[in-house]
């Protein structure tokens, strides 16, 4: 693949030698990286906790309502195919550096994933169910709250999750507009040199993992039993009918 | 503001205009003027990297979903192993491999073959495995054998699932491709990141910037649709 000589320093031949320096760089400054790691959760929980609050209620309206399948579709795009970096970096043009911005950048990142699922996990849900429900002189209110809500709960939060973790994953690059956290680390190789680099990237993945290990677990404990062995658009739920 | 011109000319933005020194919200003659050292250059540096990732991602892709659709047992393993490697931040994968292959666009290419690869891999599976089986069953009865079934059946019934693939690696990896930036001057995201780099970013360098990334994305979008439409004429539109 050597589609170009790039310059190779002294410290990128000696990979292995590399990887214990970053060992001992964690291990010296636990402190620091912990601090580090707590910040970066807090930009991520402010982000996504925003992204909740208008992505998901909106989400999950649209598919009560069968409508605005653009805005989900829309969304879907914008989550995938905008670049996190051209994002943070309108934001701060518009919102200055720091805080606000980034948490802004990240919280669009993540209403991307998390309303395409909350809108297909309630329009999914089966007509028939939905009409049972209807037929039992449920109102509209209780028919989102007893039955399209607990049906589309796997695909709902299944959107929570890749949003959660588009988010912790992100946040690093935050670091270039002010956002703070590990990704300081990782773009300052000046003061922290490469085993710092090296270090805090491997606090990265650690994090981004847990976070997914984290959610999914918690998936597993939030999905009602009946929702758990069907899909969402499957057979409708005879025990809730 | 018309004192300032011809008096400070602020280093990195160069003698422009007063738009460009006073930092006004889009300059089209900033874009003019350095679209031949700055834009262009990054544009076709992108439109490299992220060809170059898909065509090698795809081409690894491929026979490991064929494996995969002649051993099922295999397909589950990998869907675990690539939901895991789709977690790791970009940037934190970038600088995990600089030890082994330095500041170089190889090191660059890895990851982006890795996010592809994630993607690719379970479309093209899913994709193969799609054949309805009373179709299997129809193939089977008019004497085709196994690699005739694939290549005459399967394979042209996963043609959506894999264009579907495709449209998804190549705009995920034109998205990715602007955090290279951060180890390389390659890219549309390198004119982003230097202009960050500024005390007070520069916005028409970012903006343009931005705004090339996403159409680039959009457009290889909707190349890969059109792709679509001629090998599989068939497929309704808005199946993806």
């Amino acid at each position: 693949m050597g589609l170009e000589g790039g310059r190779v320093t002294l410290a990128d031949a000696a990979n292995l030698h590399t990887f214990v320096d970053a060992a001992h760089f964690i291990a010296n400054n636990t402190g620091f990286l912990a601090t580090k790691a707590l910040e970066q959760l807090a930009l991520s929980g402010a982000a996504l906790g925003i992204a909740l609050a208008v992505a998901l209620p909106l989400g999950v309206l649209l598919g009560h309502f069968h409508r605005g399948s653009t805005i989900a579709i829309g969304a879907s795009i914008v989550g995938r195919g905008l670049p996190s970096l051209v994002l943070i970096a309108a934001f701060l043009t518009v919102l200055g550096i720091g805080f606000v911005n980034n948490m802004v950048a990240l919280a669009v990142l993540g209403s991307g994933p998390l309303l395409t699922n909350s809108y297909d996990g309630v329009e999914r849900v089966d007509r028939d169910a939905v009409e049972a429900a209807r037929g039992m002189g449920m109102t509209g209110w209780q028919v989102l709250r007893g039955v399209e809500l607990p049906l589309a709960i796997p695909l709902i939060f299944t959107g929570i999750r890749v949003a959660a973790v588009t988010i912790v994953a992100t946040a690093p690059i935050a670091a270039i507009a002010g956002g703070g956290g590990l990704g300081d680390i990782i773009v300052n190789q000046a003061s922290y040199r490469l085993s710092g680099v090296l270090g805090a990237s491997i606090c990265v993945m650690l994090l981004s993992a847990l976070v997914f290990v984290a959610l999914t677990g918690v998936q597993i404990a939030v999905t009602p039993r009946g929702v758990r062995r069907t899909s969402v658009v499957g057979e409708p739920q005879r025990r809730e009918l | 503001m018309s004192l300032l011109i011809g008096d400070t000319v602020i280093p990195s933005f160069g003698k422009g205009s007063s738009c460009v020194t006073g930092d006004h919200t889009f300059c089209w003659d900033w874009v003019r003027e350095h679209w031949g050292d700055t834009l262009g250059p990054a544009l076709w540096q992108h439109i490299e990297l992220t060809a170059i990732a898909v065509v090698i991602g795809f081409a690894i892709a491929f026979p490991l979903a064929l494996l995969a659709h002649r051993f099922r047992k295999l397909e589950q393993p990998f869907g675990i192993f690539s939901a895991l490697l789709y977690t790791i931040p970009s940037l934190a994968l970038f600088q995990f491999l600089v030890p082994f292959t330095g500041l170089t666009v190889t090191t660059v290419e890895i990851a982006l073959v890795a996010y592809t690869l994630v993607i690719l891999f379970p479309n093209i599976a899913q994709g193969l495995n799609s054949a309805p089986p009373d179709v299997l069953e129809a193939a089977r009865g008019m004497g085709l054998t196994r690699l005739q079934t694939l290549t005459r059946v399967e394979l042209p019934l996963a043609v959506p699932a894999i264009v579907g693939g495709l449209r998804i690696a190549v705009v995920s990896t034109v998205a990715i491709a602007t955090i290279a930036a951060f180890l390389l001057p390659k890219g549309l995201g390198y004119p982003i990141f230097l202009a960050l780099k500024e005390p007070t970013p520069f916005k028409t360098e970012i903006y343009s910037a931005g705004a090339l990334a996403v159409a680039l994305a959009i457009g290889c979008d909707g190349l890969l649709v059109g792709l679509r439409r001629v090998l599989v004429p068939w497929v309704s539109k808005g199946v993806a």
